[in-house]
Parts: structure tokens; sequence; C-alpha cells
């Protein structure tokens, strides 16, 4: 593999790099970095005047939905919609079936995905806490952790039991993982379909108060101040909850967050059209929490923007709104929603962007850095942050189509991925 | 002028012109009602199906009623029993209707939203009988016909409903109607069947039935269930009737007397005294017959596009 990108302006937050340069990358190492490097033969050269090159991005919550519901998805299309929506890696949910309590799931997922466009995507799987995600017993962590998880969680339902979730901390910190909650206080939840508010009572329809997710979320940074261990909110969506980890920051505690792009860009008004694409869990939530998330994503509280990348078919979303399943897809317009609503609106620059699609993350789940230098490996998403482009459910490599952002306008977009010396150009 | 839409699934958003058309409309059917021969040809050659997820006599057998005295082909579908999941249930029914080639469709249904899901799915028009705790637009259509009936006008009274608010198609459904109309419309009951924020609607919101009691003309009492999914919502049914239950004791306090309604069944002795019930001032006999009226008014305006 030889690819020269010319003129491209390379940000690499890491040590501060933000210039106009031409990068050759030779079998997926950056062999060349500096201007007017001239092409040798058979090479293929792309123009990237006006393009961004950033190190490359991860969605560290996504459903792959393998194995269990490959009717939804499955590692290979889950893995093309990220590599479309400009991930190089993307961290996967162990809500599967089995789910992803066994090092020989891990080990599985991994070898499948390399298969995957000469496996441009790493997958990096996120095991359970608990054996059959049951919050009975803890899942063999050690093991799953040595088979290759990154993280654990429950995801799909929390860690209810506060006995379950400090030892599921204080066991995960000897390895140095961190452990990502699905914060939900569930007794306050049953039965409910959407955001507790003035849309709900409108509605009629059985509500999820906002105070279900501040719960958990205290409950559990007292727990990481009482064992010191990473902890990680997983799709932040309340006011209260940003607050409450902008406070565990502020006193020094490893709590981080991340948040979904549909909870800074749309508010439970959504719901009003009934359409099941606008039913997820944690739901829609007011205009109060979503402003919430932006001054959260601007101030550093919210560290990651994430997905929650949940598929589902045509016909689980086809049905009366109480009975469809929670979750909408996300990998293909996450990186659109994100510069049309945060950079194009100056909430975040460009370099926070990056920060949080890729630096962030990385960090939090220990993964190895990346550096757009000579000599060190070509892990790269390439942004066009002036491409005006419709989304168009049709043309998503998922499985699944199930996106509210159907025929929205955005502005910005991923336009391609390099890594483990494979290229991918979407536009 | 015909109705705005072409399915009646709220009244939320309903103008008043529509509501009135509704109501006058009404008046007429409640004439022939009063006929020896209670049979007009308006709607036949039309095929109306009762699509009842939900278990409801009283509904359906108004609507079946009515469907019948205007002349239509009536098909009744129960689902409840139906072990399917209820999602695919809705979806193959709705697609089994359209090969069927009904004209009409009447359907309760436990999930909120499900009548706006069958109008998008099927060429039918969409009577909404009941979708969760959203709407029930022909009990609160009943329910203002009542009222005008007995007052001469809507405009200017003072309406509470009282009970369980939270879990009420009902209560939603007069809020919008009435508000529309120009009454002034109060809800009461414990705090925890109150739902969040419903004071946006414009709506006043009482903890004590006797501070509910001073202000209004009529008081709409809903059935209260206190099983509902085994949840904290109150202590018990005799606390309720202790503090929420309308008796002679209490409205006998009143300065004006207060026209009782109540979309029935009752819970004889528990949200309503018996004394009440069966009283001069409740009107709860005369919504059973004009909800045969209102819901002929319904379907023959949707029916004919008139
Ligand atoms: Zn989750």
């Amino acid at each position: 593999m030889r690819i020269l990108l010319k003129n491209a302006r390379v940000i690499d937050p890491s040590y501060g790099k933000d210039s106009i340069v031409d990068l050759l990358i030779v079998d997926g190492v950056i062999e060349k970095l500096g201007s007017n490097i001239s092409a040798p033969k058979d090479i293929e050269t792309y123009d990237l005047t006006s393009n961004i090159v950033a190190p490359g991005f991860i969605d560290m919550h996504v459903h792959l939905r393998e194995p269990g519901f490959e009717y939804k998805e499955t590692i290979e299309s889950g893995c093309l919609a990220a590599a479309a929506g400009g991930f190089t890696a993307v961290g996967c949910m162990p809500n599967t079936n089995p789910p992803i309590d066994d090092a020989g799931i891990v080990r599985s997922i991994i070898e499948r995905s390399k298969n995957v466009i000469g496996g441009i995507v790493d997958v990096y799987p996120i095991a359970a806490v608990t054996k059959g995600r049951e919050g009975k017993e803890l899942a063999p962590m050690m093991e799953l952790a040595e088979a290759g998880a990154v993280g654990f969680t429950d995801d799909g339902a929390p860690v209810e039991h506060a006995e379950m979730m400090r030892r599921a901390l204080e066991y995960a910190s000897m390895m140095n993982k961190p452990v990502i909650q699905h914060a939900e206080e569930v007794s306050l939840t049953r039965g409910g379909v959407m955001n507790e508010g003035f849309v709900s009572t409108t509605l009629g329809m059985p509500p999820m108060p906002p105070v279900a997710e501040d719960l958990i979320v205290a409950r559990d940074i007292h727990l990481v101040e009482y064992t010191k261990a990473q902890y990680h909110v997983a799709h932040i969506s309340t006011a209260g909850a940003v607050e409450l980890v902008r406070a565990a920051k502020f006193r020094g505690l490893p709590v981080t967050c991340e948040v979904t792009p549909h909870h800074f860009v749309l508010t439970d008004e959504a719901v009003r059209s009934f359409d099941t694409n606008t039913k997820m869990n944690p739901p829609l939530r007011s205009n109060d929490d979503v402003d919430a998330m932006k001054e959260g994503l601007r101030d550093g509280t919210i560290d990651v923007i994430a997905t929650d990348h949940a598929p589902h078919s045509f016909d689980d979303k086809e049905v009366e709104f109480a009975y469809a399943p929670f979750g909408i897809v996300g990998l293909e317009t996450a990186v659109g929603l994100a510069m049309t609503e945060l950079v194009e609106t100056k909430i975040l620059s460009i370099i926070n962007l990056i920060e949080k699609f890729s630096v962030n993350p990385r960090k939090i789940l220990h993964l190895p850095a990346i550096r757009i230098e000579k000599g060190e490996k070509a892990n790269l998403t390439i942004l066009d942050p002036s491409l005006d482009w419709t989304v168009d459910t049709r043309q998503f490599k998922s499985k699944s189509k199930n996106s509210p952002f159907d025929g929205r306008r955005l502005r910005g977009k991923a336009v391609g991925i390099i890594n483990n010396g494979v290229a991918y150009f979407s536009k | 002028m015909p109705l705005a839409s072409r399915h009646l699934l709220g009244l939320e958003g309903m103008s008043k012109n529509d509501i009135q058309l509704i109501l006058d409309t009404a008046t007429s059917f409640r004439e022939v009602l009063e006929r020896p021969i209670k049979k007009v040809p308006t709607l036949q050659g039309k095929t109306i199906v009762n699509l009842f997820f939900e278990s409801s006599t009283r509904t359906r057998t108004s609507f079946e009623l009515a469907e019948r005295r205007l002349s239509a082909d009536v098909v009744n579908f129960s689902a409840e029993s139906s072990s399917v999941r209820k999602g695919e249930t809705l979806k193959d029914t709705a697609r089994n209707i359209e090969m069927m080639k009904i004209d009409m469709v009447v359907m309760r249904h436990a999930a909120a939203g499900a009548a706006h899901f069958l109008s998008n799915v099927i060429g039918a028009n969409i009577i909404n009988a009941g979708d969760g705790a959203h709407e029930h637009p022909t009990q609160a259509l009943l329910d203002m016909y009542t009222i005008r009936e007995k007052f001469g006008k809507l405009e200017g009274l003072n309406v509470c409903i009282i009970g369980d608010i939270a879990h009420s198609r009902v209560a939603l459904s007069n809020i919008y109607g009435l508000k529309t109309m120009g009454v002034t419309v109060s809800v009461c009951g414990p705090k925890t069947l109150i739902p969040k924020e419903i004071e946006r609607l414009g709506v006043d919101v009482f903890y004590r039935v006797e501070d509910a009691i001073k202000v209004v003309d009529v008081l709409n009492v809903l059935r209260i269930q206190l099983e509902r999914q085994n949840r904290p919502y109150f202590p018990s049914l005799r606390e309720y009737r202790q503090y929420f239950g309308i008796t002679r004791e209490r409205l006998d306090k009143a300065e004006r007397p207060i026209t009782i309604l109540h979309p029935g069944p009752v819970n004889r002795d528990v949200e309503l005294s018996a004394d009440v019930a069966d009283s001069e001032h409740s009107l709860i006999l005369q919504q059973v017959l004009n909800g045969v009226a209102v819901r002929m008014a319904v379907l023959y305006l949707l029916g004919t596009g008139k």
C-alpha cells in the first residue's frame, strides 16, 4: 500500500500540530510528512485541499449485534458502517446473545473483524460486568481482559446493585480497565417509554424521569470516591448527571462520560411524531438538558462523543411506539451531526471535536495513542468540513436504517479512513 | 364545511369550529334516537370495523349501536385474547383490513399513539376509541355535549376532572376539548396521579377536593384503580374515598349545585358515593345516551366527508 495525501490540514492535538502538509504512507506507516512531497511512480495520490487529516476516530459505544441478532447488524456490516462514518475503531457492547461474558466470544469478535476490508476497523470488545448481564455474579473479568476486552459494562441495562458495582470497580481497577455504566435507576423507569416532562404528559406516554439517571450517577460517584477506581458514564443525557460529573472531576475523581449526537441535537419534542426512531434509552430529554450537553461538551465535562449505535430492523421498529425497541443507528451520522451542531455553531473547535472522537476515548480505554508523525502507524480519519450533504438512510452501510435523521441537511463529513495498511474513501 | 381531518385521532389541535360541528350534528342525531324508528340510511354500503385490543364493552357497544343506526355494515374484531406479540397484531391486522376494503376503523388500543400509527399504514378513516393514556376523543365530545345540553353553553363554565389523571385518556381529551371551547379546566387528585407539568396545558391543579368544589360547575369523576401494576400511587381505596371520594356531604358544602359526570363504569362508594351517582345532579345516564348520538355524528361526518 502506497498512498500520497496532498495539501491536507493535519491536526494532531497530542502534540499541538495543525498545519497543511503532504503525507506519504507506505505499508500502513507514515513514511514522510512535509511540504511538496513529490509522488513516486504508481502511487495513489489524493488531493486533500481544504480537508482535515486527524488521528483515527473511535466510537466507543456500538452495538454490533453479533452474535445473536445478525438480522439487525453483523460485525461485517457494523464495521462497514463504522468505516463509512469515519471511524477506524469501535468499542462493541456485550448485550449480544450469548453476551460477551466469555473469553472465547471476545476473541472470536476480534478475529471476525479482521476480515472486513482488510481489518481496517479495530474492534475492541467491551465485556459484561456480570455473567449473562444478569447482575448476580461477576463475569470472569481478568480472563476477558486478557482476551482483549478493553472495559466492562452491562450496557443495555445498568449494574443495579450497589455492592456489585463496588466490587466491579475494585476488580476492574486491578486490570486498569474502566467500568462503563448505563445509568438508570430501573425502579423509577419501569414501563417507561420516553422522558418524563410536559411532552410525556401531553402524549399520555409512560414516563422515564431524568432523576433515574442522576441517582445512579450520584451513587456510582460515591463508590468511585470510595474505591478510587476508573468509571465512565455511558450516553449521559441529563443536566443533573452532567453537573454530578463536573463536580466529581473538580474533586479529581477518575470519572469520565460520553454523550450521543441525538442527545445534543434532539429533544423529547421529537416524540410528538410518534416516530419510533425517536425512542431510545436514555430517552430524548428536554431543551434544558440539551443545553447542558452542549455546555458539558464545551467546558470539557463531557469527554467523548459516542453514538450508542443500536441497529434494529424495519419490522422491529414498525410497531406502536410503546412496543418498539429502544435505540437508533448512529455510526454514519455522528461526525456530520457533531460538525454541524457543534463546530459550525462554534460550541467546539475542530481540535476539541477531534479530542472527543479520538484522543479522549482512546485514553479512557487505555488504547495506544495515535501520533501523526514520521515513522508512526497511519491511523487516520479524513474530514471534509465544508461538505454539504443530506442523510439518506438507504445509503447506509449498516444493515439497519433506524435513524431519526433521514433527510437532514448536514455540513461536514468524514470522507475516508486509513488504518492497518488499508484505505477507505466514501466520498 | 367538512372536518379538517379525515380521522378522529384526538382533540389536541382540533378547532373550535370542528368541535362545534360535531356537537351540533350530534344534536340532530339525538332527535333521531327519540324517534320510533331509530335508523337512518346515511352510511348504507359502508363497512366499519370495531378493532378492540382492550376490552371495553361500553365503548364498543356504543359505537356499534351508532354504526347500526346509521345503517353501516359492522365487523367486530376483538384481539384482547390474541397470543401473538401486540405490535405484530396491529400491523398484520392493518394489512388484512386493507385487503377487506373496510371504510372506517374504530380502534381501542393499550398503546399511546396506536391510532396515529394505524392512520399512517392504512387508507381507511380512523376513529380513536382510546389509545393508552393518550386520548379518547369521543368520550370527551360526549362529555362536552352533555354539559352543553345541561347548561346551554360551554364557554365560561368551570370543570374539574378528578381522579387518576396520569393514566387517563379521558382527562387529556377533555382538557384539550374544553380548553378550546373556552371552559376553565382544573384537575384534582393525589399528587402521585397528576402528571408532570400539566399546568402548562393551562389547567389549575387541586390536591384537595374541597378546594375544587368551591369553584366548579361540573365535576368529571374518573374511575380509580388501586392495582396499577402494583405501584405505590396511594395507600388504599379506603384512604382515597376518605379524601378524594365525591360524597353528598362534600357536595352539600358547595354554594351552588354541582353537576356530576363519570365516564363509567362507576366504582360505587369509591370515587363516587351511590347517593351522588343516583342524584338529580348526576348526568351519568345521559352521558350513555348522548354517547351514541355523538358517535353517530363523528361517523357521519367522517364517513360522508360532509
Ligand atoms: Zn445503554
